[in-house]
């Protein structure tokens, strides 16, 4: 990413501006997340306007939230187990800066270009269960430690379908690097045919529904967002939570919708790039230099898209229930992903 | 397949008996000596589900309810006390707080028991007019339930969709009694006022968009699987049982027995005069109670639609004295409301207002099921069989 700029920076300011990269990278998204769709979609979905005080066309309105959320009194129950209290909501956004950072942007624009960058992904993404188990825990509340627990209990399970989706693109791609998976699929062909190169969404569509479906179940939208069950439990484990701590998890889930959002759009969209046949490149070095600035542009775009998908399904889905939500987790993804595969593994060797 | 062959459950479908097994193993778990620690979970009375302040009491092992009771009284406002220090016409602004989303139709069997007792009967404009707006009372209360329901089980949408249209019948509401949400139009002898010019054509197009609404219901909530796995076998109440609870309304037809009374009684309202049909459904399960009430919404419009066509001429108020006296007497008038059978036995001693009068709303007998029915459920089911239950708090507290 550094050595698009001529000068030599040394190692801290390189540091500092991974760190600043990684904070645009998460909240940039996850503002235009809560906006577009949290605000806007939803109301139009549900014949209301939204809102239209703040800033033109109420685009200022999250700002406005968040100078409310800020102003607000910080809260900790009596009984709370406090230090984890205060940690639970920073372990969830930690996740999500974590994941962020093997995300490619272009062909040099990277936080770090990881040899496993599938495996680790997949793995920090699991943090985030332990951030809402301990919020659950520690807010002494029944209702919060239902809802952590029905937290843990489904994170777990969905964990295993989204791995297992995901075998099919390393499969197909012959990598866990995020940045060779978009050039494989970039560069690849379909029958010989590379108009559109091999986007896995075409040739690893099952892996791609199961991998939304377990996305979905991730972030805990409808119809799987019996963790925070507004109607059963109240809040699920963000019940004792106000002010800052708040905004912190409310950021968090938006954010991390968007961040799985762009590791799927890596993954079976095609990441920052376009079909190397378009302008005749053939493989990664002789990708234009203009993709890095192209290319975030590219990512955000296919991004919004995948959110949208999750978010139209969050707005008009009820919910499921807690059993009902395993059995299809073990009954129905992991087979179907299991056996995604086995087809994928024998296509592979018969092509 | 059969897997019990006890006769409580021998008519109940699979998904149904299955739920039963649950019911009857989470009595067993309640007297075994040696246990792990359950947890007591109060739901309410400050909690989004209950539509108010009902407390449910739920003992839980992990997510199963072991046992529960409900707890009522948060919202006891003392109408039947009240009603004894007001005049006859002073009580109709009061009871219409009792079910606030159909307040139209607590006026009503009120009005008649006093109406009986006094030997007046409403001129028959009048009772078209009370007969239509009992019915938009009706379709104004359970299309938000409708609504409702979706959020209960994690749908957000719907409720939009509910209030929006609600909204149209609250306006014809408002532009014909003046109030919103309680009329208090109703009067001993007729009514207050008559239909505003145009009301008609405006009622029905609105009756058109409500039954658009319905359809969008059926299609967004009740086809959807997701909707169906939640409330399919969930919280069955078998015929004899919801007799044996006095049950009423909707709930009652959903366990498959065939009673409504606006047909079934004779009262000086005009359903006999109009053609409807009285849904049941045999399942007895929360689907079945939902679904029963989306075709009551329907058949409410077409009802309205039907009365609207033949509302006769006249005068909208009987002759009745200025200072309304009561002769002495008791008498009891019930009428099928939005929520169930709700009826007033009055007891007059001559004077201007009521000596004393008893309440029967709908809502308190229904949530009276709820600890035979919710045991052996999860806490997810709880909030399901509590909404297809519906209530509204002030019914059952009055």
């Amino acid at each position: 990413m550094l050595s698009l700029l001529a000068v030599e920076i040394p190692y801290w300011g390189q540091s500092l501006l991974r760190v600043l990269g990684g904070l645009v990278a998460v909240l940039l998204p996850a503002g235009t997340i809560v906006y577009v769709f949290l605000f806007k979609m939803m109301s139009f979905m549900q014949s209301r306007l939204g809102p239209m005080e703040a800033g033109p066309y109420g685009s200022m309105q999250l700002f406005a939230e968040v100078g409310k959320w800020l102003q607000k009194e910080d809260i900790q129950p009596d009984n709370a187990d406090k230090r984890i209290f205060r940690m639970a909501p920073i372990v969830v956004l930690m996740s999500t800066f974590l994941l962020v950072a093997v995300v490619p942007f272009g062909p040099d624009a990277w936080f770090t270009d990881f040899e496993t960058g599938v495996f680790y992904a997949l793995a920090v993404s699991s943090i985030s269960v332990l951030g809402i188990l301990m919020a659950g825990w520690s807010s002494a509340n029944k209702y919060s430690l239902l809802g952590g627990l029905r937290a843990a209990g489904q994170l777990i399970a969905y964990e295993l379908p989204m791995v297992l989706a995901v075998i099919g693109v390393v499969i197909q791609a012959e990598t866990m690097n995020l940045q060779q998976i978009v050039v494989a699929q970039n560069a690849g062909s379909i029958f010989g045919s590379d108009i559109v190169g091999n986007p896995y969404v075409l040739t690893q569509f099952v892996g791609f529904v199961v991998f939304m479906i377990a996305v979905q179940a991730e972030l805990t939208q409808a119809p799987f967002d019996m963790p925070i069950a507004e109607s059963e439990l109240v809040s699920g484990y963000m019940t004792e939570y106000s002010g800052f701590r708040f905004l912190i998890f409310f950021i968090g889930e938006f954010a991390t919708a968007g961040v799985f959002a762009m590791i799927a759009s890596t993954l079976f969209l095609g990441g920052w790039g376009v079909p190397f046949s378009w302008f005749g490149w053939t493989t990664m070095d002789s990708v234009d230099n203009w993709m890095n600035v192209a290319g975030p542009l590219i990512v955000f775009t296919k991004m919004m898209v995948l959110v949208f998908l999750i978010m139209w399904i969050r707005f008009s889905y009820p919910r499921f229930r807690e059993d009902q939500l395993q059995r299809f987790a073990w009954k129905v993804l992991i087979p179907i992903s299991l056996a995604n595969i086995m087809v994928t593994a024998v296509l592979k060797v018969a092509f | 397949m059969t897997i019990l062959n006890d006769p409580v459950s021998a008519k109940l479908g699979d998904r149904a008996q299955l739920s039963y097994i649950a019911s009857q193993a989470a009595d067993a778990r309640l007297n075994v000596e040696l246990e792990t620690e359950g947890m007591t979970l109060n739901i309410g009375p400050q909690h989004p589900a209950t539509h108010g302040t009902l407390r449910i009491i739920a003992r839980l092992d992990g997510e199963q309810v072991l046992w529960a009771e409900p707890s009522c009284g948060y919202m006891h406002r003392g109408y039947e006390k009240l009603t004894e220090v007001r005049s006859f016409p002073q009580v109709t602004s009061l009871i219409n707080r009792i079910d606030w989303l159909g307040s139209f139709a607590n006026e009503v069997p009120f009005i008649l028991a006093a109406e009986k007792l006094m030997g007046v009967e409403a001129p028959p404009r009048a009772q078209w007019i009370r007969t239509i707006l009992f019915e938009l009372s009706r379709i104004a209360n359970v299309s938000l339930f409708l609504g409702d329901l979706g959020v209960q089980l994690g749908a957000i949408t719907p409720v939009f969709m509910a209030f929006r249209d609600r909204e149209y019948v609250l306006n014809l509401i408002e532009s014909a009694t003046g109030g919103r949400f309680h009329p208090n139009f109703d009067r001993i002898g007729g009514l207050k006022d008559d239909l505003p010019a145009g009301w008609i054509d405006e009622t029905k197009v609105v009756m058109k968009k409500l039954r658009n609404f319905c359809d969008e219901i059926e299609s967004l909530l009740f086809g959807n699987e997701i909707f169906q796995s939640r409330t399919r076998g969930i919280g069955v109440i078998p015929r004899d049982v919801a007799m044996q609870y006095g049950l009423s309304g909707a709930n009652l037809r959903a366990s498959g027995v065939d009673w409504d009374l606006r047909r079934d009684q004779d009262s000086s309202m005009a359903w006999n005069k109009v053609d409807f049909k009285v849904w049941t459904h045999p399942d007895g399960d929360s689907f079945a109670r939902c679904w029963v009430r989306l075709q009551e919404t329907r058949e409410a419009t077409k009802i309205v639609d039907q009365l609207l066509d033949g509302i006769p001429a006249g005068p909208v108020m009987a002759k009745v004295p200025k200072i309304i006296k009561v002769p002495e007497g008791e008498a009891w008038v019930s009428t099928e409301n939005p929520l169930g059978e709700m009826g007033y036995y009055v007891v007059s001693r001559g004077d201007s207002g009521p000596f004393r009068v008893k309440i029967r709303s709908a809502s308190f007998n229904n949530i009276s099921i709820t600890p035979w029915l919710l045991r052996g459920v999860y806490v997810p089911d709880i909030i399901t069989i509590l909404a297809s239950l519906y209530f509204i708090l002030g019914d059952i507290d009055r």
